[in-house]
Protein backbone atom coordinates (compact mmCIF):
# COMPACT_ATOMS: atom_id res chain seq x y z
CA UNK A 1 0.00 0.00 0.00
CA UNK A 2 2.75 2.66 1.26
CA UNK A 3 4.43 1.94 -2.40
CA UNK A 4 1.03 2.33 -4.11
CA UNK A 5 0.40 5.67 -2.41
CA UNK A 6 1.99 8.58 -4.36
CA UNK A 7 0.92 6.77 -7.69
CA UNK A 8 -2.99 7.34 -6.20
CA UNK A 9 -1.82 10.45 -4.96
CA UNK A 10 -0.78 11.25 -8.67
CA UNK A 11 -3.99 9.03 -10.73
CA UNK A 12 -6.21 11.85 -10.69
CA UNK A 13 -4.15 14.75 -12.38
CA UNK A 14 -2.21 12.37 -14.28
CA UNK A 15 -5.63 11.09 -16.02
CA UNK A 16 -6.83 14.96 -16.01
CA UNK A 17 -3.61 15.93 -18.10
CA UNK A 18 -4.25 12.84 -19.99
CA UNK A 19 -7.70 13.40 -21.01
CA UNK A 20 -7.95 17.40 -21.62
CA UNK A 21 -4.23 18.10 -21.98
CA UNK A 22 -2.62 15.09 -24.36
CA UNK A 23 -5.63 13.60 -25.90
CA UNK A 24 -7.27 17.16 -27.42
CA UNK A 25 -3.68 17.94 -29.21
CA UNK A 26 -3.53 14.12 -30.68
CA UNK A 27 -7.30 15.48 -31.63
CA UNK A 28 -6.43 18.59 -33.17
CA UNK A 29 -3.47 17.13 -35.23
CA UNK A 30 -5.85 14.82 -36.22
CA UNK A 31 -8.33 17.36 -37.46
CA UNK A 32 -6.03 19.33 -39.32
CA UNK A 33 -5.21 16.88 -41.93
CA UNK A 34 -8.69 15.50 -42.28
CA UNK A 35 -11.16 16.77 -44.35
CA UNK A 36 -14.66 14.86 -45.17
CA UNK A 37 -13.93 11.93 -43.58
CA UNK A 38 -10.48 11.69 -45.12
CA UNK A 39 -6.74 12.28 -44.93
CA UNK A 40 -5.77 15.71 -46.81
CA UNK A 41 -3.70 18.72 -46.67
CA UNK A 42 -6.42 20.68 -48.03
CA UNK A 43 -6.97 22.16 -44.99
CA UNK A 44 -3.27 23.71 -44.79
CA UNK A 45 -3.81 24.71 -48.41
CA UNK A 46 -7.07 26.64 -47.97
CA UNK A 47 -5.38 28.39 -44.80
CA UNK A 48 -2.12 29.18 -46.82
CA UNK A 49 -4.06 29.82 -49.57
CA UNK A 50 -6.34 32.57 -48.08
CA UNK A 51 -4.88 36.33 -48.21
CA UNK A 52 -5.00 36.78 -45.09
CA UNK A 53 -2.58 33.95 -43.41
CA UNK A 54 0.65 35.67 -44.63
CA UNK A 55 -0.51 39.00 -42.76
CA UNK A 56 -1.62 36.93 -39.69
CA UNK A 57 1.16 35.15 -39.66
CA UNK A 58 4.18 37.93 -39.45
CA UNK A 59 1.77 40.27 -37.60
CA UNK A 60 1.96 37.21 -34.92
CA UNK A 61 5.82 37.38 -35.03
CA UNK A 62 6.56 40.77 -35.63
CA UNK A 63 4.57 41.17 -32.69
CA UNK A 64 6.51 38.91 -30.14
CA UNK A 65 9.64 40.18 -31.86
CA UNK A 66 9.12 44.01 -30.83
CA UNK A 67 7.34 42.85 -27.78
CA UNK A 68 9.75 40.09 -26.11
CA UNK A 69 12.96 42.42 -26.10
CA UNK A 70 11.55 45.16 -24.81
CA UNK A 71 9.84 43.27 -21.35
CA UNK A 72 13.03 41.34 -21.17
CA UNK A 73 15.10 44.92 -20.77
CA UNK A 74 12.18 46.28 -18.66
CA UNK A 75 11.70 43.07 -16.16
CA UNK A 76 15.38 42.99 -15.51
CA UNK A 77 15.55 46.50 -14.88
CA UNK A 78 12.34 46.01 -12.72
CA UNK A 79 13.95 42.73 -11.21
CA UNK A 80 16.68 44.55 -10.21
CA UNK A 81 15.45 47.51 -8.83
CA UNK A 82 12.94 45.39 -6.54
CA UNK A 83 15.99 42.90 -5.35
CA UNK A 84 17.98 46.46 -4.44
CA UNK A 85 15.39 47.93 -2.96
CA UNK A 86 15.48 48.13 1.01
CA UNK A 87 12.84 49.84 1.68
CA UNK A 88 8.94 49.51 0.55
CA UNK A 89 9.95 46.52 -1.08
CA UNK A 90 6.90 44.34 -0.60
CA UNK A 91 4.34 47.30 -2.14
CA UNK A 92 6.48 48.38 -4.83
CA UNK A 93 6.81 44.68 -5.91
CA UNK A 94 2.88 44.24 -5.33
CA UNK A 95 2.49 47.74 -7.75
CA UNK A 96 4.33 45.72 -10.40
CA UNK A 97 3.03 43.02 -10.02
CA UNK A 98 -0.46 43.95 -10.98
CA UNK A 99 -0.99 43.30 -14.36
CA UNK A 100 -0.53 39.83 -13.95
CA UNK A 101 -3.66 39.12 -12.52
CA UNK A 102 -5.12 41.19 -15.19
CA UNK A 103 -7.16 39.61 -18.03
CA UNK A 104 -5.45 40.60 -21.69
CA UNK A 105 -9.18 41.99 -22.31
CA UNK A 106 -9.24 44.35 -19.92
CA UNK A 107 -5.54 45.53 -21.17
CA UNK A 108 -6.92 45.63 -24.32
CA UNK A 109 -10.01 47.84 -23.21
CA UNK A 110 -7.86 49.64 -20.65
CA UNK A 111 -5.58 51.06 -23.68
CA UNK A 112 -8.64 51.71 -25.93
CA UNK A 113 -9.60 54.01 -23.31
CA UNK A 114 -6.06 55.64 -23.89
CA UNK A 115 -6.05 55.42 -27.94
CA UNK A 116 -10.04 55.58 -29.09
CA UNK A 117 -11.03 58.81 -30.73
CA UNK A 118 -12.28 60.49 -27.50
CA UNK A 119 -9.62 58.91 -25.71
CA UNK A 120 -6.71 60.37 -23.67
CA UNK A 121 -4.42 60.42 -25.45
CA UNK A 122 -5.67 62.88 -28.52
CA UNK A 123 -6.96 64.98 -25.66
CA UNK A 124 -3.48 65.56 -24.11
CA UNK A 125 -2.53 66.17 -28.26
CA UNK A 126 -5.05 68.56 -28.75
CA UNK A 127 -4.75 70.12 -24.90
CA UNK A 128 -0.60 70.46 -25.76
CA UNK A 129 -1.63 72.16 -29.25
CA UNK A 130 0.17 68.95 -31.19
CA UNK A 131 -3.59 68.40 -33.43
CA UNK A 132 -6.40 71.20 -33.90
CA UNK A 133 -8.97 68.57 -33.24
CA UNK A 134 -9.22 64.52 -31.99
CA UNK A 135 -7.69 62.61 -34.68
CA UNK A 136 -9.24 59.15 -35.72
CA UNK A 137 -5.81 57.18 -34.36
CA UNK A 138 -6.68 53.25 -34.43
CA UNK A 139 -8.33 53.29 -38.18
CA UNK A 140 -7.45 51.38 -40.75
CA UNK A 141 -5.25 54.30 -42.44
CA UNK A 142 -3.03 54.08 -39.83
CA UNK A 143 -2.09 50.27 -38.73
CA UNK A 144 1.06 50.93 -37.17
CA UNK A 145 -0.56 53.55 -34.72
CA UNK A 146 -2.59 49.73 -33.89
CA UNK A 147 0.46 47.91 -33.95
CA UNK A 148 2.03 50.76 -31.38
CA UNK A 149 -1.12 50.49 -29.44
CA UNK A 150 -0.98 46.74 -29.29
CA UNK A 151 2.81 46.42 -28.38
CA UNK A 152 2.27 49.34 -25.44
CA UNK A 153 -1.27 46.95 -24.37
CA UNK A 154 1.20 44.02 -24.64
CA UNK A 155 4.51 45.07 -22.60
CA UNK A 156 2.01 46.99 -19.90
CA UNK A 157 0.18 43.48 -19.40
CA UNK A 158 3.07 40.85 -19.56
CA UNK A 159 5.77 42.22 -18.36
CA UNK A 160 4.73 41.84 -14.60
CA UNK A 161 5.30 37.40 -15.23
CA UNK A 162 8.66 37.98 -16.58
CA UNK A 163 9.41 40.10 -13.73
CA UNK A 164 8.37 37.48 -11.16
CA UNK A 165 10.36 35.03 -12.48
CA UNK A 166 13.97 37.02 -12.60
CA UNK A 167 13.05 38.30 -9.06
CA UNK A 168 13.19 34.78 -8.20
CA UNK A 169 15.73 33.87 -9.76
CA UNK A 170 18.04 36.83 -8.67
CA UNK A 171 16.87 35.20 -5.05
CA UNK A 172 18.61 32.46 -5.86
CA UNK A 173 21.96 34.00 -7.12
CA UNK A 174 24.23 33.79 -3.68
CA UNK A 175 25.62 37.29 -2.15
CA UNK A 176 29.22 36.03 -2.09
CA UNK A 177 29.47 35.93 -6.27
CA UNK A 178 28.42 39.84 -6.02
CA UNK A 179 30.82 40.60 -3.07
CA UNK A 180 33.45 38.89 -4.67
CA UNK A 181 32.77 40.95 -8.37
CA UNK A 182 33.35 43.82 -5.47
CA UNK A 183 36.54 43.06 -4.57
CA UNK A 184 37.87 42.76 -7.50
CA UNK A 185 36.44 46.17 -8.50
CA UNK A 186 33.64 45.55 -10.91
CA UNK A 187 31.43 48.45 -11.73
CA UNK A 188 27.58 47.82 -11.26
CA UNK A 189 27.22 47.29 -14.65
CA UNK A 190 30.15 44.65 -14.92
CA UNK A 191 28.51 42.82 -12.45
CA UNK A 192 25.42 42.41 -13.60
CA UNK A 193 26.85 41.68 -16.66
CA UNK A 194 29.08 39.32 -15.74
CA UNK A 195 27.72 37.79 -12.70
CA UNK A 196 23.91 37.94 -12.33
CA UNK A 197 22.82 37.73 -16.01
CA UNK A 198 25.34 34.68 -16.53
CA UNK A 199 23.58 32.92 -13.23
CA UNK A 200 19.93 34.04 -14.06
CA UNK A 201 20.47 31.87 -17.02
CA UNK A 202 17.67 29.49 -15.75
CA UNK A 203 15.20 31.82 -14.62
CA UNK A 204 15.91 33.85 -18.21
CA UNK A 205 15.39 30.53 -19.96
CA UNK A 206 11.99 29.96 -18.12
CA UNK A 207 10.62 33.67 -18.58
CA UNK A 208 11.77 33.38 -22.39
CA UNK A 209 9.57 30.27 -23.07
CA UNK A 210 6.48 31.49 -21.11
CA UNK A 211 6.42 35.06 -22.95
CA UNK A 212 7.61 33.74 -26.31
CA UNK A 213 4.47 31.33 -26.01
CA UNK A 214 2.16 34.01 -24.67
CA UNK A 215 3.37 36.29 -27.40
CA UNK A 216 2.14 33.82 -30.12
CA UNK A 217 -1.42 33.54 -28.48
CA UNK A 218 -2.32 37.15 -28.57
CA UNK A 219 -5.78 37.37 -29.27
CA UNK A 220 -7.71 39.50 -26.97
CA UNK A 221 -5.74 42.84 -27.18
CA UNK A 222 -5.43 42.25 -30.84
CA UNK A 223 -9.10 42.09 -30.90
CA UNK A 224 -10.27 44.84 -28.70
CA UNK A 225 -7.76 47.53 -30.08
CA UNK A 226 -7.85 46.80 -33.42
CA UNK A 227 -10.91 44.65 -34.30
CA UNK A 228 -10.27 42.68 -37.71
CA UNK A 229 -7.82 45.57 -38.96
CA UNK A 230 -4.94 43.76 -37.52
CA UNK A 231 -4.79 40.14 -38.52
CA UNK A 232 -3.28 37.56 -36.03
CA UNK A 233 -3.10 33.70 -35.64
CA UNK A 234 -5.31 33.43 -33.23
CA UNK A 235 -7.96 35.82 -33.98
CA UNK A 236 -7.91 33.63 -37.33
CA UNK A 237 -8.47 30.59 -35.68
CA UNK A 238 -11.13 31.97 -34.16
CA UNK A 239 -12.50 33.72 -37.21
CA UNK A 240 -12.33 30.31 -39.09
CA UNK A 241 -13.56 28.12 -36.16
CA UNK A 242 -16.42 30.78 -35.54
CA UNK A 243 -17.50 32.55 -38.80
CA UNK A 244 -16.33 30.39 -41.62
CA UNK A 245 -17.37 27.19 -39.36
CA UNK A 246 -14.25 25.33 -40.70
CA UNK A 247 -12.71 23.56 -37.98
CA UNK A 248 -10.07 21.76 -39.87
CA UNK A 249 -8.72 24.70 -41.14
CA UNK A 250 -8.99 26.50 -37.68
CA UNK A 251 -6.95 23.19 -36.67
CA UNK A 252 -4.42 23.93 -39.62
CA UNK A 253 -3.85 27.33 -37.49
CA UNK A 254 -3.90 25.61 -34.03
CA UNK A 255 -1.24 23.60 -35.81
CA UNK A 256 1.16 26.57 -36.83
CA UNK A 257 0.67 28.41 -33.23
CA UNK A 258 2.13 24.92 -32.27
CA UNK A 259 5.08 24.38 -34.46
CA UNK A 260 6.45 27.81 -33.64
CA UNK A 261 5.84 27.50 -29.89
CA UNK A 262 7.66 24.39 -29.51
CA UNK A 263 10.33 25.06 -32.81
CA UNK A 264 10.99 28.40 -30.23
CA UNK A 265 11.04 27.01 -26.97
CA UNK A 266 13.66 24.26 -28.35
CA UNK A 267 15.67 27.60 -29.49
CA UNK A 268 15.66 29.25 -26.54
CA UNK A 269 16.32 25.81 -24.34
CA UNK A 270 19.42 25.85 -27.31
CA UNK A 271 20.55 29.05 -26.81
CA UNK A 272 20.43 29.62 -23.17
CA UNK A 273 21.72 25.69 -22.52
CA UNK A 274 23.25 25.58 -18.68
CA UNK A 275 25.61 22.53 -18.23
CA UNK A 276 24.30 20.44 -15.53
CA UNK A 277 27.46 21.31 -13.59
CA UNK A 278 27.36 25.05 -13.73
CA UNK A 279 23.77 25.03 -11.57
CA UNK A 280 23.55 26.93 -8.51
CA UNK B 1 34.94 61.44 -1.58
CA UNK B 2 32.82 64.89 -1.84
CA UNK B 3 32.79 64.52 -6.20
CA UNK B 4 31.61 60.67 -5.26
CA UNK B 5 29.06 61.47 -3.04
CA UNK B 6 27.87 63.82 -5.32
CA UNK B 7 27.92 61.02 -7.85
CA UNK B 8 26.54 58.55 -5.50
CA UNK B 9 23.36 61.43 -4.85
CA UNK B 10 22.93 61.99 -8.55
CA UNK B 11 22.57 58.23 -8.83
CA UNK B 12 20.26 57.37 -6.41
CA UNK B 13 18.26 60.45 -7.55
CA UNK B 14 17.83 58.53 -10.53
CA UNK B 15 17.48 55.33 -9.28
CA UNK B 16 14.25 56.84 -7.38
CA UNK B 17 12.93 59.06 -10.38
CA UNK B 18 13.01 55.53 -12.61
CA UNK B 19 11.04 53.93 -9.83
CA UNK B 20 8.28 56.45 -9.44
CA UNK B 21 8.34 56.27 -13.34
CA UNK B 22 7.88 52.42 -13.60
CA UNK B 23 4.91 53.04 -11.12
CA UNK B 24 3.14 55.51 -12.85
CA UNK B 25 3.23 53.04 -15.66
CA UNK B 26 1.66 50.77 -14.27
CA UNK B 27 -0.94 52.57 -12.40
CA UNK B 28 -2.01 55.73 -14.46
CA UNK B 29 -3.53 53.19 -17.29
CA UNK B 30 -5.56 51.73 -14.68
CA UNK B 31 -6.87 54.82 -13.49
CA UNK B 32 -7.59 56.06 -16.67
CA UNK B 33 -9.72 53.35 -17.07
CA UNK B 34 -11.57 53.62 -13.82
CA UNK B 35 -12.01 57.51 -14.91
CA UNK B 36 -14.07 56.11 -17.77
CA UNK B 37 -15.77 53.49 -15.61
CA UNK B 38 -16.88 56.62 -13.07
CA UNK B 39 -18.20 59.22 -15.36
CA UNK B 40 -21.55 59.67 -17.06
CA UNK B 41 -21.99 58.08 -20.51
CA UNK B 42 -21.98 61.85 -22.20
CA UNK B 43 -18.54 62.18 -20.91
CA UNK B 44 -17.54 59.17 -21.69
CA UNK B 45 -17.88 59.80 -25.71
CA UNK B 46 -17.49 63.16 -24.72
CA UNK B 47 -14.20 65.13 -25.57
CA UNK B 48 -11.74 66.10 -23.99
CA UNK B 49 -11.07 63.66 -21.08
CA UNK B 50 -10.71 64.32 -17.53
CA UNK B 51 -7.79 63.13 -15.67
CA UNK B 52 -10.53 63.13 -12.36
CA UNK B 53 -13.69 61.50 -12.76
CA UNK B 54 -17.07 62.95 -12.31
CA UNK B 55 -18.15 59.72 -9.71
CA UNK B 56 -21.14 59.53 -11.71
CA UNK B 57 -22.65 56.09 -11.77
CA UNK B 58 -24.35 55.90 -14.60
CA UNK B 59 -22.06 54.33 -16.90
CA UNK B 60 -21.63 51.66 -14.24
CA UNK B 61 -26.00 51.09 -13.92
CA UNK B 62 -25.44 50.90 -17.68
CA UNK B 63 -23.51 48.65 -17.68
CA UNK B 64 -25.21 46.64 -14.98
CA UNK B 65 -28.71 46.81 -16.25
CA UNK B 66 -27.64 45.74 -19.50
CA UNK B 67 -29.36 42.19 -20.78
CA UNK B 68 -26.73 39.41 -20.21
CA UNK B 69 -24.32 40.77 -18.13
CA UNK B 70 -25.42 39.63 -14.84
CA UNK B 71 -25.71 36.59 -16.32
CA UNK B 72 -22.40 36.71 -17.46
CA UNK B 73 -20.50 38.01 -14.23
CA UNK B 74 -22.62 35.00 -12.09
CA UNK B 75 -21.51 32.20 -15.15
CA UNK B 76 -17.56 33.44 -14.84
CA UNK B 77 -18.05 33.58 -11.12
CA UNK B 78 -19.34 29.84 -11.03
CA UNK B 79 -16.48 28.61 -13.57
CA UNK B 80 -14.03 30.08 -11.84
CA UNK B 81 -15.15 28.56 -8.40
CA UNK B 82 -15.63 24.87 -10.36
CA UNK B 83 -12.10 25.67 -12.19
CA UNK B 84 -10.30 26.35 -8.16
CA UNK B 85 -12.39 24.01 -6.67
CA UNK B 86 -10.96 21.29 -9.40
CA UNK B 87 -7.56 22.36 -9.78
CA UNK B 88 -6.92 22.12 -6.09
CA UNK B 89 -8.87 18.89 -5.30
CA UNK B 90 -6.70 17.30 -8.32
CA UNK B 91 -3.57 19.23 -8.04
CA UNK B 92 -2.80 19.44 -4.17
CA UNK B 93 -2.23 15.76 -3.80
CA UNK B 94 -0.17 15.61 -6.50
CA UNK B 95 2.16 18.05 -5.52
CA UNK B 96 2.16 16.24 -2.30
CA UNK B 97 3.70 13.24 -4.01
CA UNK B 98 6.18 15.12 -5.46
CA UNK B 99 7.16 16.87 -2.39
CA UNK B 100 7.41 13.41 -0.16
CA UNK B 101 7.64 10.34 -2.33
CA UNK B 102 10.66 9.25 -4.26
CA UNK B 103 9.11 6.75 -6.82
CA UNK B 104 9.75 5.64 -10.25
CA UNK B 105 7.85 7.85 -13.19
CA UNK B 106 8.07 11.16 -10.87
CA UNK B 107 10.56 13.11 -13.33
CA UNK B 108 7.83 11.54 -16.04
CA UNK B 109 5.40 13.32 -14.09
CA UNK B 110 7.16 16.39 -13.63
CA UNK B 111 7.96 16.72 -17.61
CA UNK B 112 3.77 16.57 -18.37
CA UNK B 113 3.58 19.11 -15.96
CA UNK B 114 6.20 21.37 -17.16
CA UNK B 115 5.32 20.79 -21.00
CA UNK B 116 1.81 22.09 -20.52
CA UNK B 117 4.00 25.23 -20.55
CA UNK B 118 5.16 25.10 -23.84
CA UNK B 119 2.29 24.41 -25.63
CA UNK B 120 -0.45 27.46 -26.36
CA UNK B 121 -3.51 25.74 -24.18
CA UNK B 122 -6.21 28.44 -25.12
CA UNK B 123 -5.53 25.92 -28.67
CA UNK B 124 -7.11 22.76 -26.33
CA UNK B 125 -10.79 24.35 -26.55
CA UNK B 126 -11.11 23.38 -30.33
CA UNK B 127 -10.88 19.93 -30.32
CA UNK B 128 -12.72 19.61 -26.88
CA UNK B 129 -15.33 21.88 -28.35
CA UNK B 130 -16.62 18.63 -30.81
CA UNK B 131 -15.77 16.19 -27.74
CA UNK B 132 -18.36 18.66 -25.79
CA UNK B 133 -21.13 17.93 -27.81
CA UNK B 134 -20.83 14.30 -28.02
CA UNK B 135 -21.38 14.54 -23.99
CA UNK B 136 -23.76 16.75 -23.58
CA UNK B 137 -20.71 19.39 -21.89
CA UNK B 138 -21.11 22.36 -24.31
CA UNK B 139 -21.86 25.27 -23.30
CA UNK B 140 -21.82 24.51 -20.17
CA UNK B 141 -20.23 25.69 -16.59
CA UNK B 142 -18.53 22.26 -16.16
CA UNK B 143 -17.32 22.01 -19.48
CA UNK B 144 -15.06 25.07 -19.82
CA UNK B 145 -14.46 24.96 -16.07
CA UNK B 146 -12.59 21.55 -17.05
CA UNK B 147 -10.32 23.42 -19.63
CA UNK B 148 -9.83 26.39 -17.40
CA UNK B 149 -8.20 23.64 -14.65
CA UNK B 150 -5.97 22.26 -17.73
CA UNK B 151 -5.04 25.91 -17.24
CA UNK B 152 -4.95 26.06 -13.68
CA UNK B 153 -3.42 22.64 -12.70
CA UNK B 154 0.23 22.49 -13.56
CA UNK B 155 0.44 26.18 -10.66
CA UNK B 156 -1.72 24.16 -8.75
CA UNK B 157 0.72 21.35 -8.92
CA UNK B 158 3.42 23.66 -8.93
CA UNK B 159 2.72 25.86 -5.97
CA UNK B 160 1.44 23.32 -3.91
CA UNK B 161 4.51 20.81 -4.30
CA UNK B 162 6.71 24.06 -3.37
CA UNK B 163 4.42 24.78 -0.25
CA UNK B 164 4.59 20.94 1.20
CA UNK B 165 8.45 21.14 0.46
CA UNK B 166 8.38 23.78 3.07
CA UNK B 167 6.60 21.80 5.75
CA UNK B 168 9.45 19.43 7.52
CA UNK B 169 8.79 16.02 7.07
CA UNK B 170 9.82 15.65 10.64
CA UNK B 171 6.68 17.29 11.98
CA UNK B 172 4.89 14.48 10.57
CA UNK B 173 7.16 11.41 11.38
CA UNK B 174 6.24 13.07 15.28
CA UNK B 175 2.80 12.91 14.61
CA UNK B 176 2.90 9.35 13.82
CA UNK B 177 5.17 8.60 16.13
CA UNK B 178 2.29 9.70 18.57
CA UNK B 179 -0.56 7.43 17.48
CA UNK B 180 -1.51 9.41 14.22
CA UNK B 181 -2.30 7.56 11.24
CA UNK B 182 -1.26 9.20 7.92
CA UNK B 183 -4.58 10.56 6.87
CA UNK B 184 -5.20 11.97 10.73
CA UNK B 185 -1.11 13.52 11.15
CA UNK B 186 -1.95 15.05 6.95
CA UNK B 187 -5.00 16.80 8.28
CA UNK B 188 -4.26 17.45 11.74
CA UNK B 189 -0.80 18.69 11.12
CA UNK B 190 0.21 19.58 7.37
CA UNK B 191 -3.26 21.17 6.41
CA UNK B 192 -3.08 23.69 9.07
CA UNK B 193 0.12 24.66 8.02
CA UNK B 194 -0.22 24.29 4.28
CA UNK B 195 -4.00 25.74 4.61
CA UNK B 196 -3.13 29.97 3.79
CA UNK B 197 -0.94 28.74 0.38
CA UNK B 198 -3.33 26.06 -0.89
CA UNK B 199 -5.83 29.10 -0.06
CA UNK B 200 -3.76 31.24 -2.32
CA UNK B 201 -3.05 28.76 -4.96
CA UNK B 202 -6.69 28.26 -4.84
CA UNK B 203 -7.52 32.28 -5.53
CA UNK B 204 -4.67 31.92 -8.78
CA UNK B 205 -7.19 29.52 -10.05
CA UNK B 206 -9.57 31.44 -9.85
CA UNK B 207 -8.18 34.04 -11.32
CA UNK B 208 -6.91 32.06 -14.48
CA UNK B 209 -10.30 30.95 -15.45
CA UNK B 210 -11.52 34.64 -14.26
CA UNK B 211 -9.43 36.18 -16.63
CA UNK B 212 -9.36 33.90 -19.78
CA UNK B 213 -11.05 34.56 -23.17
CA UNK B 214 -10.37 32.36 -25.90
CA UNK B 215 -11.38 28.97 -24.89
CA UNK B 216 -14.39 30.38 -23.03
CA UNK B 217 -15.40 32.58 -26.17
CA UNK B 218 -15.30 29.37 -28.32
CA UNK B 219 -17.05 26.95 -25.84
CA UNK B 220 -19.54 29.01 -24.54
CA UNK B 221 -22.96 30.15 -26.23
CA UNK B 222 -25.80 30.66 -24.37
CA UNK B 223 -23.95 30.54 -20.95
CA UNK B 224 -21.42 33.25 -21.88
CA UNK B 225 -18.93 33.88 -19.44
CA UNK B 226 -18.09 37.95 -18.80
CA UNK B 227 -15.15 37.64 -21.17
CA UNK B 228 -16.92 35.96 -23.64
CA UNK B 229 -19.75 38.40 -23.85
CA UNK B 230 -17.75 41.82 -23.57
CA UNK B 231 -14.98 39.85 -26.93
CA UNK B 232 -18.06 39.20 -28.75
CA UNK B 233 -19.79 42.34 -28.11
CA UNK B 234 -17.12 44.51 -28.87
CA UNK B 235 -18.27 45.78 -31.99
CA UNK B 236 -21.70 46.49 -31.42
CA UNK B 237 -21.36 47.88 -27.89
CA UNK B 238 -21.03 51.71 -27.08
CA UNK B 239 -18.22 52.92 -24.90
CA UNK B 240 -19.21 53.28 -21.71
CA UNK B 241 -20.39 49.43 -21.99
CA UNK B 242 -16.89 48.91 -22.60
CA UNK B 243 -14.73 50.31 -20.20
CA UNK B 244 -17.34 49.71 -17.54
CA UNK B 245 -17.20 45.86 -18.43
CA UNK B 246 -13.24 46.30 -18.26
CA UNK B 247 -13.38 47.53 -14.66
CA UNK B 248 -15.99 45.08 -13.54
CA UNK B 249 -12.65 42.45 -14.69
CA UNK B 250 -10.06 44.21 -13.27
CA UNK B 251 -11.39 45.15 -9.96
CA UNK B 252 -11.23 41.54 -8.75
CA UNK B 253 -8.45 41.16 -10.01
CA UNK B 254 -6.86 43.53 -7.92
CA UNK B 255 -7.92 41.83 -4.46
CA UNK B 256 -6.80 38.60 -6.06
CA UNK B 257 -3.10 39.93 -6.64
CA UNK B 258 -2.88 41.53 -3.27
CA UNK B 259 -4.60 38.38 -1.25
CA UNK B 260 -1.55 35.86 -3.15
CA UNK B 261 1.38 38.47 -3.30
CA UNK B 262 3.65 36.55 -0.76
CA UNK B 263 3.09 33.50 -2.63
CA UNK B 264 3.95 34.48 -6.36
CA UNK B 265 7.38 32.93 -6.25
CA UNK B 266 6.22 30.10 -5.30
CA UNK B 267 4.80 29.88 -8.65
CA UNK B 268 7.97 30.12 -10.44
CA UNK B 269 11.13 29.86 -7.55
CA UNK B 270 10.71 26.06 -7.86
CA UNK B 271 10.25 26.03 -11.72
CA UNK B 272 13.91 26.58 -12.55
CA UNK B 273 15.43 23.86 -10.43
Amino acid sequence: MPRMLPYLLLLPATAFLGLFFLYPFVQVAHDSVMRNGAYTLENFTRMAGHWKFSTAFWNTMLLAAVVVPIQLAMALTMASIVTKLQRGRSSILYIFAIPLGISDLAAGLIWLSVFEQSGFLNSLLVGLGVVDQPILLLGYQNTWVIFIAIVLAEVWRATAIMMVILVAGMGLIPKEYGEAADVFGASRWQKFRRVTLPMLKPSLQTALILRVILAFEVFAVVVALGGTQLPVLMSETYHWQFQMQERGVAAAFAMVILAVSVAFTILILRLLHVPKGARV
Amino acid sequence: MSETTTIRRAGNRVFIAGVALLILWVLLPIWLLFVNALSAPAEVTGFPKRIIPSFNLDSLSFFFGFSGVIDALWNSVKVASVTMILSIGVGAPAGYALSRFDFPGKEVFRFLVVMTRAFPLPLLALPLAVMFIRTGLDDTILGLALVHTTLALPFAVLITFSLFSGIPLELEEAAWTLGCNRVQAFTKVILPLAAPGIAASAVFAFVISWNEVFAAAVLTIENRTLTAFLLQSLDVSPLPLKFAGGAALVLPALFFIFAVRKYLFAMWGIANR
